[in-house]
C-alpha cells in the first residue's frame, strides 16, 4: 500500500507531503504517525508542506487532527513551508488552522520544536 | 477655404482616386517603409481607406481638414500613429505616410489642370491639407508615446517592491504613495514571496508614506498579515498616522491580532527583541 | 442564475466524481483550464481549492456525481466555470449550509461558504430528494 514516509531526526519525526493526497492516504498517515510518536517516544512532529500547491479543508482538517493527536501524546506539531498562494487562499477560505504552529522552513521549524530561537 | 462647386482639387481627387492610390503605394514603398507581407497588406488597406476618407471630407464644405466630415480621416490617422508609436516607429516614418501623398496628388493635378492660375490654387490647397494631416499624425504619435511611458512607469512601480532586509530575519516594506486595490494586492503577494525567499520571519510594513487607506486596502493589509502568520512569519505595521488610525477604526477593521507601532524605528526595536537581539548603548572609543 | 447561464462557452471538459482519486484528477483538470485562461498563480490556487472543496462534497455527501469544466466569456472577460451535479440526498436547509465556517464546528461542514468566497460568482440549487447543483465562476483579473 502506498504510504507517506516518516523520517526520524533525534526525538522528532519529519513528514514531507509531496503528493496530491487522497482520503485513504491521509487516514493512513494519521494512523502511522500516531504509532510512531508512541514507538519512538517522539517529542515533536514536523510536517513539511512546501511541495503542496493546494491545501483544502480536508488537508487542513488532517493537519489539525495530527496536531491534536500529537498534543495528547505530549508531542508538538509544527507545519513548515506553506506557499504564499496557499496561505492567501486559506485566509480567503476562512481556514485558520488554530492550534497549529507554523514556521517558514524546516530549519526554523526544528528550532521551534527544540525550544530555542534562531538569532 | 470653402469649396465651390467644381473645385478642381476635389474633382481630381475624386475622379482619380484609384490611380492616386496606386501611385501613392508605390511612393510609400520607395520611401522605404519597413514591413513584411502582412504589414504591406495592412498598409494597402489603410491607405485605401484613408484616401476614401479624404474624399469624404472634401465632399463637405471644408477643404482645410477641419469639420465633422473629417472625423473618419482623423480616426484612421490616430489609430495608425498610435499603433506605430507602440511598435517603435519614429515620428518621421509615421508622418511620411501622409506626406508621401503629395507627389502623386501633384502629378495628377499637373496632368489634369491646364490653367496655370487654377493649378497654383489647387497645389496650394492640397499642400495645406496634407501638411495639416501630416502634423496631426505627429501630435497623435506624441500622445501615444506619452501614454506608453506612463504605463511603463506604473508597471515598474508595481513590479519593483522595495522590500528591504533591515537585519537578519527582519524585512521592511516601506509603502509610498496612494495605494489602490490592485497595486496593494501585487505588493502584498510580492512581500510574501520575499519572506519565503529570505527566510525572514518578521516583516515590518511601514505606511508612513501612505496618505489614505480605504476599506479594500485595509482588508488586503489584514489578509496579508494573516497569510504571513499562516506561513510562519509575523508582521508589524508601522507609521499609522492619526488620520489613518481614525479611518481604520471607522471601517471596523480588527487590528487586535496585529502589532502596530507609530514609527518604523519602534517597530524595528520590537522586531529585534522578537528575534532575540537588542540594541545597547556602547562606550565611546577612547581616543 | 440567469447571469451565469448567459455565457459563451469556449472549451468543455467533463469528469466523473466517484472516489478519492477523482478529486486529484479534478484538481489537475481545473488547474489546466485556469492556466489556459491565464490566471495568476494565486487565482489558480483559489479556483483549484474551491473545486477541491466542492468535488469532495459531491463525492462524500452527494454519493458521487460529475463536474463540467468550461472556459467561458461574457464578451469582456474570460473565465473558468465549474458545475458540480449529484443525485444525492440534497440539502434541506441551504441557509444553514451556507452559514458554515470551518472553525465553528457546527453546520454541515460543507465548506460552501468558503468556496463562495473563493469565487467571483456562486450559485446553488438543492433540495431533499432532488440532488444538488453548484456552479462557480472565476474571471481572469483585468
Amino acid at each position: 500500500m502506498e504510504r507517506i514516509p516518516i523520517l526520524r531526526m533525534g526525538r522528532f519525526l519529519l513528514v514531507t507531503i509531496q503528493v496530491d493526497m487522497h482520503d485513504q492516504l491521509a487516514l493512513t498517515l494519521q494512523d502511522d504517525l500516531t504509532e510512531r510518536i508512541v514507538a519512538d517516544r517522539a517529542k515533536g512532529v514536523l510536517i513539511d508542506i512546501s511541495s503542496l500547491d493546494v491545501v483544502d479543508s480536508f488537508i487542513g482538517r488532517m493537519i489539525s487532527n495530527i496536531a491534536g493527536m500529537s498534543r495528547v501524546l505530549d508531542a508538538q506539531t509544527v507545519v513548515v513551508g506553506m506557499r504564499p498562494a496557499v496561505a492567501i487562499t486559506l485566509v480567503e477560505l476562512g481556514l485558520d488552522l488554530a492550534g497549529v504552529r507554523t514556521a517558514l522552513n524546516v530549519e526554523k521549524g526544528m528550532a521551534l520544536l527544540q525550544g530555542s530561537t534562531v538569532a | 477655404m470653402k469649396a465651390t462647386a467644381g473645385n478642381p482639387l476635389v474633382e481630381v481627387l475624386r475622379r482619380h482616386e484609384a490611380g492616386i492610390l496606386a501611385d501613392w503605394l508605390k511612393e510609400q514603398a520607395r520611401s522605404g517603409t519597413r514591413g513584411d507581407a502582412a504589414q504591406d497588406n495592412e498598409m494597402r488597406t489603410t491607405s485605401r481607406e484613408f484616401l476614401a476618407a479624404i474624399n469624404d471630407g472634401l465632399a463637405g464644405d471644408d477643404v482645410d481638414g477641419t469639420g465633422p466630415r473629417w472625423a473618419r480621416a482623423m480616426e484612421i490617422l490616430s489609430a495608425l500613429s498610435a499603433s506605430r508609436a507602440t511598435q517603435g516607429y519614429s515620428p518621421s516614418e509615421t508622418a511620411t505616410f501622409v506626406f508621401s501623398l503629395k507627389q502623386p496628388v501633384f502629378a495628377r493635378l499637373r496632368s489634369e489642370i491646364a490653367d496655370a492660375a487654377t493649378l497654383a490654387e489647387a497645389f496650394w490647397t492640397a499642400t495645406r491639407l496634407i501638411d495639416r494631416l501630416g502634423l496631426f499624425t505627429t501630435e497623435a504619435y506624441q500622445r501615444t508615446r506619452e501614454e506608453v511611458i506612463a504605463r511603463q512607469q506604473r508597471e515598474l512601480l508595481e513590479l519593483s517592491t522595495p522590500v528591504v532586509e533591515l537585519w537578519k530575519d527582519i524585512l521592511a516594506l516601506p509603502l509610498i504613495g496612494t495605494l489602490d486595490s490592485s497595486r496593494t494586492q501585487v505588493v502584498m503577494e510580492s512581500l510574501l514571496e520575499k519572506i519565503v525567499a529570505s527566510g525572514a520571519s518578521i516583516a515590518i510594513i511601514d505606511i508612513t508614506g501612505v496618505p489614505t487607506v480605504d476599506t479594500l486596502v485595509a482588508q488586503h493589509l489584514m489578509k496579508t498579515v494573516a497569510a504571513a502568520r499562516l506561513m510562519g512569519a509575523d508582521c508589524i505595521i508601522s507609521g499609522i498616522r492619526p488620520q489613518i488610525a481614525q479611518t481604520i477604526v471607522h471601517l471596523g477593521v480588527d487590528l487586535s491580532q496585529v502589532t502596530t507601532k507609530a514609527s518604523l524605528a519602534d517597530a524595528f526595536l520590537v522586531a529585534l527583541a522578537r528575534s532575540g537581539s537588542r540594541i545597547e548603548a556602547g562606550q565611546a572609543e577612547a581616543a | 442564475m440567469a447571469a451565469i447561464m448567459d455565457l459563451r462557452v469556449e472549451r468543455k471538459a467533463q469528469l466523473d466524481l466517484r472516489g478519492g482519486e477523482d478529486v486529484v484528477r479534478l484538481r489537475q483538470a481545473v488547474r489546466e483550464h485556469a492556466v489556459a485562461v491565464g490566471f495568476s498563480l494565486v487565482d489558480q490556487t483559489k479556483i483549484v481549492t474551491a473545486a477541491s472543496e466542492l468535488g469532495r462534497n459531491t463525492i462524500q455527501y452527494g454519493g458521487g456525481g460529475k463536474v463540467e469544466i468550461t472556459i467561458v466569456t461574457d464578451g469582456a472577460r474570460r473565465g473558468v466555470r465549474l458545475e458540480f451535479t449529484d443525485e444525492g440526498p440534497g440539502i434541506a436547509d441551504l441557509k444553514l449550509a451556507m452559514q458554515d465556517g470551518f472553525t465553528t464546528g457546527g453546520g454541515l461542514g460543507l465548506g460552501l461558504s468558503g468556496a463562495k468566497r473563493l469565487s467571483d460568482a456562486f450559485d446553488i440549487e438543492s433540495s431533499p430528494g432532488k440532488g444538488t447543483r453548484v456552479v462557480i465562476v472565476r474571471w481572469k483579473a483585468r
